[in-house]
Order: C-alpha cells, then structure tokens, then sequence
C-alpha cells in the first residue's frame, strides 16, 4: 500500500516509491520537489524564508528556510540512497496572497522566497524542470517520486500537472 | 529586543494579550452588531500560541476556504493585522447586512466582497482602537485587503511575519452567535520593534 506523507508548514518530508508527498494550502511559501529518478527517492520542503543567514537565533528549525532547508532535504534523500548528481527539481508556491500597499517587505516575500530558492538549488546544480509560482492564490501539492508528477490543486481551478 | 522570541515571552506577557485580545474582540463585536442592527453574543475569546504545524487545524484544516482580511498598522507601532473567518460564516454575515438579499451558490460577488471588506474593516478598526486606548499608543490602520483563499495560504501571509521571530504564531479565536455560531480570528503582527513599545507602554518589563 503506497502512503502519501503530509508536510507542514516550515517542515520538510522525504519518501520512496510508491509513496508521495504532500503539503496543503502552500501561499507564500515555496514547496520545493526533489526526486532522484533512478532509484526513485523524493521529498518535498515547504520553506517560509528566503535566508537563514539574515536571521538571528531562528535556527532551531532548518526547514523553515530556503538556503538551509534544500541542503537538509538533499542530506536525507542522500541517506536513502539518492545521488546528488541525479536529483532534479519541481517548485510551486511563493503566491503573493495580499497586494498591500505600501509594505513591499511583506507583499515581495513570495517572489523573494522563489528567487532563494532557486538560487540555492542552482549553487547545488540541481536543475528546475517545471515551476508554478507566483500569482496570487494558493495551491495544494502532492508530488510522487514514483513518476515525477507534480500535482497542483487550487481553489476554483482545475488540477494541474506539472 | 532583536533575540526576543515568543518562545520565551512570560505568562504575564500572554495574559496581557489575553486581556487585550478579549477586549479588542469584545469592542469588534460591539461594532458588528451595530453595524448588523442585531444582538450579537461571544464567548470569552482564546488566545493561542501555536506551532505553524498547527495553524491550519484550528481553522479545520488548511484547505478550509476561509476569509482574509489583511492591513497595515502604523503610527506609533508598525506592523500588521489579520482578520479571518470562514466563508459560510462571512456568507452570514454579508446576507445579513445586505437584508438576504446576498446571492446564493459559491464563491462571492463584486457586491459581497466589498461588503465583507467594510466588515473587517470595522472590526479590525475597532480591536486596534481598544490596543490604542490601552497602551494610549497612537496606531492608524491602513485600508484593508482581502482575499478568499485556503486558510493555510491565507496564514502563509502572518506565519512568515511571525517566522522572523520564531516557530510559533500567536493567535486570537473569537466565537461569536447571533442564531449561527461563527469562528473569528484575529491575528496581530507587530513588527520586531513595536513588541518592546507595546509592553512597555502597558507597563511590563522588557
């Protein structure tokens, strides 16, 4: 029986085939796929902030940003057996959920969660194969290291595949 | 102030909030029932300080389609505030400011989404004017936004303000009836610096 394992926010999760990912009601934040194709390893990161480093004592929880998160996830796939070399990428989210006037901090951080990340995964060369981000609703992702797929539900919208 | 988390914020601190949340919602209230001309009751309001793993269950799950109401504050604190409700619950609401004339079926009108923002806008308005008149702060609210959205996306927007800070999100829960029961949130986010005004404007160590 294949289990689909939940992530939450700020959380990061790691499975093997036939088992899928999933994370619900992704706004702002990023949900970054990783999938090593040959033996089948994935996981999935929903990061909240673009950068650890421009944050004191918030280290506690690693998943929560872009920088440290896509390492820790790698390291754990790497445990299962997955090669760095082989892993490829799927990101969704970084919504802008509110266009507020006058607080650009608040309203860019969508954007800028996706620039970190992709940035981050570019310095580990993993390369991006498909996106969805950006806009201004928010989606729930299930990704299955079984096939790649990345599925990506929204309110009012049909499901995509990405 | 910079290593302050609200991990370590004292017992004292949160029923400080506590006192304010139940004011501030109580005041929020006072101006929907005006607003709706009807007797509106609420339960004494709950102050919450949650892992952002748990945010969405209180809400009855992050796919829960709620309503948002998001604006700025500014003035002598800067920050944000956040106002959320469910969609049938803001259905109710709008129906009956609008005398039942509100459409049925999902989703909302051009007309109804515009009622609901003057809704939030006035029970935001009235939780930061009983903040202001308790800590005799001056704290001017900026026109709202709102979206309809799921509600972990919706808390997306405060989790990561409050993900500055730490791992937790603090929360206010209203229940509030007139013959429907309905869950109100209010979320208030003051950015890193105001925390320290806040307490010392209302007397606490900092």
């Amino acid at each position: 029986m294949s289990e689909i394992i939940k992530v939450g926010m700020a959380d990061l999760k790691t499975c093997v085939s036939p088992d899928g990912v999933i994370t619900l009601g992704l706004g702002s934040c990023v949900g970054v796929a990783l999938r090593d194709p040959t033996n089948k390893v994935g996981g999935l990161a929903h990061v909240m902030l673009p950068d650890s480093t421009a944050i004191k004592n918030s280290y506690q929880n690693v998943a929560k940003f872009a920088d440290t998160g896509i390492v820790e996830l790698v390291n754990q796939m790497e445990k299962l057996g997955a090669k760095r070399s082989r892993i490829v990428a799927k990101i969704a989210g970084g919504a802008t959920m509110f266009n507020f006037q006058g607080r650009s901090d608040i309203v860019q951080v969508g954007e800028r969660n996706v620039e970190a990340v992709k940035k981050k995964l570019k310095e580990l060369s993993i390369p991006i194969l498909a996106e969805d981000t950006g806009a201004n609703y928010g989606r729930t992702v299930t990704f299955f290291p079984e096939t790649g797929e990345f599925h990506i539900r929204a309110v009012g919208k049909p499901e995509e595949i990405i | 102030m910079s290593d302050m988390s609200l991990e370590t914020v004292s017992e004292n601190y949160l029923d400080v909030l506590k006192e304010i949340g139940n004011i501030g919602a109580g005041n929020a209230m006072t101006a929907l029932s005006q607003m709706l001309q009807c007797k509106v009751d609420m339960k004494v309001p709950q102050v919450k300080l949650l892992e952002f793993s748990d945010v969405g269950q209180i809400m009855g799950g992050e796919e829960q389609i709620m309503v948002g109401v998001f604006l700025g504050v500014e003035g002598d604190i800067t920050g944000s505030m956040m106002f959320l409700i469910e969609q049938d619950s803001a259905k109710h609401l709008i129906n009956k400011l609008m005398m039942g004339m509100a459409p049925e079926g999902e989703g909302f009108s051009e007309m109804e989404l515009s009622a609901l923002k003057e809704v939030g806008n006035i029970i935001t308005g009235a939780y930061l004017n009983s903040l202001s008149t308790l800590t005799n702060l001056k704290i001017y609210p900026s026109p709202p936004e709102l979206t309809v959205d799921m509600a972990g996306a919706i808390l997306s927007v405060p989790a990561i303000q409050f993900g500055i800070l730490g791992d937790n999100i603090l929360l206010i829960q209203s229940q509030f009836f007139d013959e429907v029961e309905m869950d109100g949130f209010f979320i208030l986010i003051p950015d890193l610096e105001s925390y320290a005004k806040i307490l010392s404007a209302l007397g606490l160590p900092v």
